[in-house]
């Protein structure tokens, strides 16, 4: 049977050799003496997440979100002041930021998505601009200079390594299973035609703002990973700069593909590594080879493989 | 809180929002007509301000300066426009952020090349420098009485072109319908080039003129930018009197609120929560007002497609 062209195929069982390479990498770059690119990979992984829930709205919904990394800052915030209050455990703190930042986006959604196009954009930047100035405001929490966390979990970075690679691979599962949901199809078909959607009797606003509030809370335990890795939660994570940057992930990896944002992750952090290895003015080839893909891959990296595949 | 006080900081609020003006009313042309998300028109405005500070110290005169760096920003912007944003228009919103924000970051880093990291410090000319009395008692920048006027020049002629001249009326025609206009018979090519450039003068205007009041320095432009941009979302996207409207709704709020706001909450509260609260609430209040305009007004204040 043909499946729908909303349907979108995972990586299935190709998954498994991935995963098993992904889970090699720490043993193999120690055995290189390249234990630094440990942490690079755990930075892409929480990016992976952090791009994916917002491809989510993004190429999934057609909700151009150009505040997402407010999400990505409180959930990190939100362990940060759990924990200077004496809470620890990553039991209670990552559901928690996941929490904090659902309900962000459950207020933030309800009333952006009342506009559209880039009403929308704009309007999703200046709610993510007040929560960027509400935490510099935030003088017994670091203000402008951040917050350090006193305590992380797993400070062994190769064993921090394999928990984000599990979480991440659940993250990515969980998602595969919702945009092939019936929810998914909704979603998907208020991307393309909102009028058709709701003839046939779908409610867009409540299909668009789940949609938005599980991006949210996914984006809020990126956040929270984040924290727990560098040790350090900043304003700087909620910059309007940061969600540019999450959003160039998902464009360059393929708005609306599966592993789009993940892809994107992987690809933009690698470059910036790689690049500024080589060059002081690493961010002048970065600005190249982005306008390269805008104007060779319209449907970005993900766009450009499938295309490979097909030929 | 006495009289000199509200008036000074009104009178800032009135210069800020004139230069957000500049930034904005290029910003919206180029968005209301050619429907382009430009994420890079505030590099064009650091660009300005960085010629701006070259030609002052090749020649000595703020005058030629600022003219070099209007013509020099002009035809920056025209070459963008002809050799990369025109493959831009007839793409969706999303490639034109990655394609502008790659701009950003290529301009920054260029500029960082020839200028350096360290901010160019600009003095005021000399002329300029001192305090005029406009009321007894109400000392004020002269330099800033300066900048008030050009703003308040520029925005009139931007009025009579846009509203008393033939490529006024293209540019309105382009604004509302693009397709009509075509058929119509405007060279939209050749318009859209030719506002870009003027656009990027604007910009470099803008630069030039609060350089010695800011620190020459890259990155300059992206935080004027997202201003810009609420501006031009409070007005109305394509509207040049939303532009103008929404820049001093804009500025008089921001400046006001930076001063008054923690003003009046040491009145109402203890001083330490003012301190702490009062920069992070007039920093605030900007998006507020225009998440406000937004819920109310989802098209801005004047929309420009009727």
């Amino acid at each position: 049977m043909r499946k729908s062209l909303l349907h979108h195929r995972g990586l299935g069982l190709w998954a498994l050799p991935l995963l098993a390479l992904l889970a090699a990498m720490p043993p193999l770059l120690m055995a290189l003496g390249m234990e630094f690119y440990i942490s690079v990979l755990s930075r892409m992984l929480i990016f992976a997440i952090a791009a994916s829930s917002l491809n989510l709205i993004l190429g999934f919904g057609g909700m151009v979100s150009f505040g997402h990394a407010a999400f990505v800052g409180l959930g990190a915030y939100t362990v940060g002041i759990l924990m200077d209050a004496g809470i620890t455990s990553a039991w209670i703190a990552w559901p928690a930021a996941m929490l904090v930042s659902a309900l962000a986006a459950a207020l933030i959604g309800s009333v952006s998505l009342r506009t559209r196009g880039v009403y929308f954009i704009m309007i999703t930047l200046a709610f993510a601009q007040m929560f960027y100035y509400l935490v510099i405001s935030l003088k017994a929490y670091g203000g402008e200079d951040g917050l350090p966390l006193p305590a992380r979990i797993l400070k062994d970075d190769a064993q921090y390594y394999w928990l984000l690679l599990a979480i991440t691979a659940a993250v990515m599962f969980a998602l595969q299973r919702l945009i092939n949901s019936p929810f998914g199809r909704l979603l998907q078909g208020s991307k393309e035609n909102e009028q058709r959607m709701s003839a046939v009797g779908a409610s867009v606003f409540a299909v668009q703002w789940q949609a938005f509030i599980i991006a949210g809370a996914l984006a809020g335990l990126a956040g929270a990973l984040l924290a727990n890795m560098n040790g350090l939660v900043t304003p700087h994570m909620l910059h309007w700069s940061q969600s540019g940057q999450l959003m160039v992930m998902v464009i360059i990896g393929g708005a609306g593909g599966l592993y789009g944002g993940a892809l994107g992750a992987g690809v933009l952090l690698l470059l910036e590594e790689v690049l500024a290895g080589y060059t002081l003015h690493w961010q002048m080839a970065l600005g190249l080879l982005l306008l390269a893909v805008v104007l060779f891959a319209p449907q970005g990296l993900g766009g450009l493989l499938k295309r490979a595949r097909h030929e | 809180m006495d009289w000199i006080l509200v008036t000074e900081q009104a009178l800032n609020g009135l210069q800020f929002g004139l230069m957000l003006f500049l930034l904005a009313a290029g910003l919206t042309l180029v968005f209301g007509i050619m429907d382009m998300i430009n994420l890079a028109h505030g590099s064009l405005y650091m660009v300005g301000a960085y010629l701006m500070a070259a030609a002052l110290q090749a020649s000595g005169s703020f005058g030629l300066a600022v003219l070099a760096s209007l013509a020099g920003t002009a035809a920056f912007g025209m070459l963008l426009e002809v050799s990369l944003l025109r493959r831009l228009y007839a793409r969706d919103h999303l490639s034109q952020v990655l394609a502008t924000f790659a701009l950003i970051l290529i301009c920054n880093e260029g500029v960082r090349m020839i200028w350096g990291e360290q901010p160019v410090l600009l003095n005021t000319p000399a002329a300029l420098s001192g305090p005029v009395e406009l009321l007894p008692g109400l000392m004020y920048p002269a330099y800033r009485l300066l900048i008030i006027g050009v703003g308040l020049g520029v925005a009139a002629l931007l009025y009579v072109l846009v509203t008393r001249t033939r490529v006024g009326m293209w540019v309105r025609a382009g604004a509302s319908n693009r397709a009509m206009a075509t058929a119509m018979g405007v060279n939209i090519r050749w318009l859209f080039t030719a506002v870009f450039g003027f656009g990027a003068a604007l910009c470099a205007l803008a630069g030039s003129l609060l350089g010695p009041l800011l620190a020459v320095q890259v990155g300059m432009g992206e935080s004027i930018l997202i201003l810009a941009f609420v501006v031009i979302v409070i007005g109305g996207i394509g509207s040049i009197r939303g532009a103008l409207v929404g820049s001093l709704l804009v500025g008089l709020v921001d400046t006001c609120s930076r001063t008054l706001l923690p003003a009046t909450l040491r009145q109402l509260a203890s001083p330490e929560v003012a301190s702490n609260l009062g920069p992070a609430l007039a920093s605030i209040l900007i998006y507020v007002l225009m998440a406000a305009v937004l819920f109310w007004k989802p098209q801005g204040l004047f929309p420009a497609r009727g």
